[in-house]
């Protein structure tokens, strides 16, 4: 097995083992959804029209639940340390990482989203776009959630500091995530938006790994 | 070479500037003439580094650990063999959380011999030992030297190596101080 699967393995085997954070990630999206039509009422008209919007900002804000962690327990053990000196540039860690991270947050994410847009009355049309637009944003969401982790590692109230990081990175994922959803709806057609979020991960893919590496390094020295 | 000196004296900091985890304030660092800059990856595919964290993941067991860390050396080893140069193959399915402060340090020190690398560098190995892991880390050191690799050690302690170079960094201390002055 390639140093990069092992290091994704190694990454899933802990979430499994220590459990907690897909289950925790997908129970506060659900959760936070389900609490909508309490706060804005129960008319399948008004949810209708809000759906995407919703499911796609609580997804954000779910996925920002687990990024502080993402570096952090190997950087209090000593592995980041020792990570550092291994022959696999860090920044294909990085990048192995991100994808554990993704399996373990984004894709239930994914795989969950279309349930709770069942909740919320979002019309048929808009499923395919929903999937195809968690799929390819939620990536991006780890991805760009990675440079967060790693600058703010070792910081006081981290959390905070990643989200006030994170947040901003995220908006023209969820402008994109949206529009596609709403542009299939209307009849319009998703491919122009998810063409711009699928660039947006290419472009995610190529620089993140290096910045984040920069800031893991920084924060070794 | 033994790197002496009471706590604070720079040792752990040299060790990482060795490394190349820690830039150096001034001077370059520099491997057969070059300088390891250019080419960091070449300079960590001939080194290992055992800080003074142990790099162990609670939930994970020992055979885990040695098997994922030799792996990320592109090496595959038989787990029981290492674990018995240290005299852990009992605990091959042990999680980590369950082992002494000793066992942990065992290890760590196991990371040395599941991969080769003829640069070792260790700082404060012998903390947590008990007699006997320490021999066998003495035992690995004289079979790393033998086989003509190098090994620079941190220690507060006293500690025998026949024939390693003994750098006191205690010494340093009053040409800085008359430096910062």
């Amino acid at each position: 097995m390639s140093p990069f699967l092992r290091l994704v393995g190694r990454d899933l085997r802990l979430a499994l083992r220590q459990g907690g954070d897909a289950a925790m990630v997908v129970g506060f999206f659900v959760l936070t959804v389900v609490l909508f039509p309490f706060g804005v009422g129960p008319e399948p008209e008004l949810l209708q029209r809000i759906a995407a919007g919703i499911v796609w900002v609580t997804a954000l804000l779910a996925a920002l639940l687990s990024l502080e962690r993402l570096f952090q327990s190997d950087y209090e053990d000593g592995s980041l340390e020792v990570m550092a000196l291994l022959p696999l540039p860090l920044e294909a860690q990085v990048l192995a990482k991100c994808l554990a991270h993704w399996l373990v947050t984004g894709l239930p994410l994914t795989l969950t989203a279309p349930l709770l847009g069942l909740l919320l009355h979002l019309d048929t049309a808009g499923y395919p776009a929903l999937i195809a637009s968690m799929a390819i944003g939620t990536p991006i969401l780890s991805l760009l959630g990675a440079v967060g982790a790693a600058l703010t590692l070792g910081a006081r109230k981290g959390g905070v500091l990643l989200s006030l990081l994170v947040l901003p990175l995220y908006i023209p994922v969820l402008i994109f995530g949206v529009a596609a959803i709403e542009a299939e709806i209307g009849g319009f057609g998703a491919r122009p938006h998810l063409l711009l979020l699928a660039a947006f991960l290419v472009l995610a893919v190529g620089m993140v790994p290096f910045a984040a590496a920069a800031a893991l390094r920084q924060a070794l020295e | 070479m033994v790197l002496a000196g009471p706590n604070g004296s720079g040792k752990s900091s040299l060790l990482r500037v060795l490394a190349g985890l820690t830039p150096p304030e001034a001077g370059k660092l520099t491997w057969n003439g070059a300088d390891i800059t250019e080419d960091r990856g070449e300079h960590h595919r001939r080194l290992h580094f055992v800080g003074h964290s142990d790099a162990l993941k609670p939930v994970l067991s020992v055979g885990e650990m040695v098997g994922f860390w030799a792996g990320m050396h592109g090496q595959t080893v038989d787990i029981h063999a290492i674990l018995g140069k240290f005299g852990l193959e009992k605990a091959v399915k042990l999680p980590c959380r369950y082992l002494s402060a000793g066992q942990k340090r065992r290890l760590a020190l196991l990371r040395l011999i599941s991969s080769p690398a003829p640069l070792w560098l260790l700082d404060e190995p012998l903390t947590s030992l008990d007699t006997e892991a320490t021999e066998q880390l003495l035992a690995a050191i004289a079979a790393h030297r033998a086989e003509g690799g190098s090994i620079v050690l941190s220690t507060h302690a006293p500690v025998e190596l026949p024939g390693a170079v003994r750098l006191s960094l205690a010494d340093f201390r009053p040409a800085r101080l008359v430096i910062e002055a």
